[in-house]
């Protein structure tokens, strides 16, 4: 999983940081943050899209190994919430990649990132099996 | 001489949530120069007063960061009721002091968590954000969310908190000073902690003064500048004193933020203990018109809330001069002359929040 | 403890000589705000100062008119960099001699001077 904060009020960074410790815990479902997007196949983002981030998100996802998912944490990455009027903002993460998965919430609660991970890992295994028979 | 090589740091750094970028100048290991770049997370929220009227954009103000969010909305208020002349009812101000110390003591112990981090040292890092929890817990069974509250209104609070509920912060804030102190111990005494911190980073008193340095920074250098001490909401009837150290390096900023968290308990009681009962906010109408800057003392430090009403519902400009906006200049004269290998912690020491500084 | 807390109007004459005496009287550089004024046609700057010791806190007020410039202070506090590249590149305050001049490249967003009022 490779965490990026887009334009995030950090609200939602602190949560996707909040599952990784002793309470929330999510590596026991064997999901590890990294720092490497070569060695990731989850992009989790929060916050929505500006100029500046817009070729830092683009260029992380081309980056990660296929398959790969994208999550939106919280609702300024699904739609761009409460900053939407801003002139700085794009919209939501999916103007500029396609997103697998949306968490809604302000700040998104540590119980409902922990089940859109679940689902992303059962989209990425959906993915997985397809890449597979398309090979054979 | 040594060649002269550029290293950037960041956006997306594994030590740091949040991205900032540096060009480091090095001189083989050693950093002679550092550019801040920064606007990553710029959203513009100053603009959206021209679109929000003044008692929505609380909702806003709030959002500027999650971490400093109740803040933010004390200190926003506070500047709209100064211009509009609203006497905030006294349990509205108690109820708004016990919030924001709460808020320091989440915020303060995830800086903690972050530095602990940083150095490499996990299983404290674990502790701090498990003892954190116990905050945020307090905070949603007092208000419903865990980070961004949006309780506080102009002309008071939105939410009352019962006696029972007080009771409770109460016995949490004596179960977390038991707790604090072998984290506080850890911090101040382990052997790994202070080879990496201490003589790191040091900064005199003149030098933080003229750099422009707040909050922990300041006080770690040994100015004792705390906004608390202008007694603004309920802290004018609770005993309060700045913490300082004098070293001015990495270790003494990190003591500096561990006695507020014991002063923030301390706090904590004193105000529940005060507390009278009452209404929780006044009704206010009519339009802000004249300017006010107001200055609050959020966990990383001074903050400014510049308003500027003109009669209107909507306000002509809203300023927010946050902490960390003053502390990147003293940032980067701290950096010069320290190893590259040192770079993380020491931009940790002034704890960073980038989403504050862009708005 | 009183909150002294002051704006006090100066004229672009007295701004530098103003600043140098804050400099030499050990102010700390508190904030730099600008506001667009008049349709956008001109600015208000405040530079807000404080005494620590004793939280006495004085912003100067400097009105600018339409195309009017103003020196940077960083010359005398190099830590106003920030802040002015700020108000340069949001508002489009004309500031002079910025050390570190980031040239409108300090948030590098799309849109010249959002915060100027269109009048």
């Amino acid at each position: 999983m490779l965490h990026y904060d887009a334009s995030s009020c950090n609200g939602c960074d602190i949560e996707v940081l909040d599952c990784l410790t002793p309470k929330y815990d999510l590596e026991r479902f064997g999901v590890i943050n990294t720092g490497d997007p070569f060695q990731a196949d989850m992009l989790l983002i929060t916050g929505g899209v500006n100029s500046q981030t817009e070729s830092v998100v683009k260029q992380l996802y081309s980056q990660m190994p296929e398959p790969k998912v994208v999550i939106a944490v919280g609702i300024c990455a699904c739609t761009g919430g409460v900053f939407k009027e801003c002139y700085n903002i794009k919209g939501g993460i999916d103007t500029v990649i396609p997103v697998d998965v949306y968490v809604p919430g302000c700040a998104a609660r540590p119980e409902s990132i922990i089940d859109g991970v679940m689902k992303a890992i059962r989209i990425l295994d959906e993915k997985r099996a397809a890449a597979i028979k398309d090979r054979r | 001489m040594a060649k002269r090589s550029i290293v950037p740091f960041g956006p997306q750094h594994p030590v740091l949530p949040e991205p900032v970028h540096l060009d480091l100048i090095l001189e083989d290991e050693t950093v002679v120069g550092a550019v801040p770049s920064i606007g990553f997370i710029h959203r513009g929220l100053e603009k959206l007063v021209e679109k929000k009227d003044y008692k929505q954009y609380v909702y806003i103000a709030e959002r500027v960061c999650g971490i400093c969010s109740v803040g933010h909305g004390i200190g926003y208020c506070e500047a709209v009721e100064k211009v509009m002349d609203v006497e905030v009812p006294t349990r509205a101000d108690y109820l708004r002091t016990i919030w924001m110390e709460l808020s320091r003591l989440h915020s303060h112990l995830l800086w903690l968590g972050l530095l602990a981090d940083a150095m490499g040292f996990e299983s404290l890092f674990m502790d701090s954000w498990r003892i954190r929890e116990k905050i945020l817990d307090m905070f949603e069974k007092t208000t419903g969310s865990r980070l961004i509250l949006s309780v506080v209104c102009v002309g008071g609070v939105l939410k009352d908190v019962d006696s029972g509920m007080l009771n409770e912060i109460l016995r949490v804030t004596e179960e977390l000073k038991k707790e604090m102190k072998p984290v506080i111990d850890t911090f101040l005494n382990d052997y790994t902690v202070q080879s990496r911190l201490k003589g790191l980073g040091v900064m005199t008193r003149d030098q933080a003064v003229s750099a422009g340095a707040v909050g922990p920074m300041l006080r770690g250098s040994g100015e004792p500048y705390d906004v608390r001490a202008l007694g603004y909401a309920a802290y004018k009837d609770l005993t309060f004193e700045p913490v300082t150290a004098q070293a001015g390096d990495a270790y003494a900023r990190c003591e500096v933020r561990l006695k507020e968290i014991l002063q923030s308990l301390d706090l904590l009681r004193e105000a529940i203990e005060k507390i009278p009962e009452g209404p929780i906010s006044v009704p206010v109408k009519g339009n802000p018109s004249g300017e006010y800057f107001m200055r609050i003392e959020q966990p990383r430090g001074e903050a400014i809330y510049y308003v500027k009403g003109n009669g209107t519902k909507f306000l002509d400009r809203f300023r927010l001069r946050t902490p960390t906006t003053s502390n990147i200049p003293p940032m980067v004269d701290m950096l010069k002359g320290c190893q590259m290998a040192d770079v993380p912690v020491l931009i940790l020491t002034i704890d960073p929040c980038v989403s504050c500084t862009e708005r | 403890m009183e909150d002294r807390n002051e704006i006090r109007k100066i004229t672009m004459a007295q701004f530098f000589p103003y600043i140098v005496r804050m400099k030499e009287e050990n102010w700390r550089l508190v904030q730099i705000c600008a506001v667009s004024v008049d349709d956008g046609k001109g600015y208000e700057m405040s530079y807000t100062f404080c005494n620590d010791p004793d939280y006495h806190m004085i912003t100067l007020r400097v009105e600018l008119g339409e195309g009017e410039e103003i020196a940077s202070i960083t010359q005398i506090y190099p830590c106003a960099f920030i802040q002015e590249n700020e108000a340069a590149e949001l508002f489009g305050v004309k500031i002079n001699h910025i050390n570190v001049d980031y040239q409108n490249k300090l948030y590098r967003i799309d849109v010249a001077a959002p915060f100027r009022k269109k009048g």
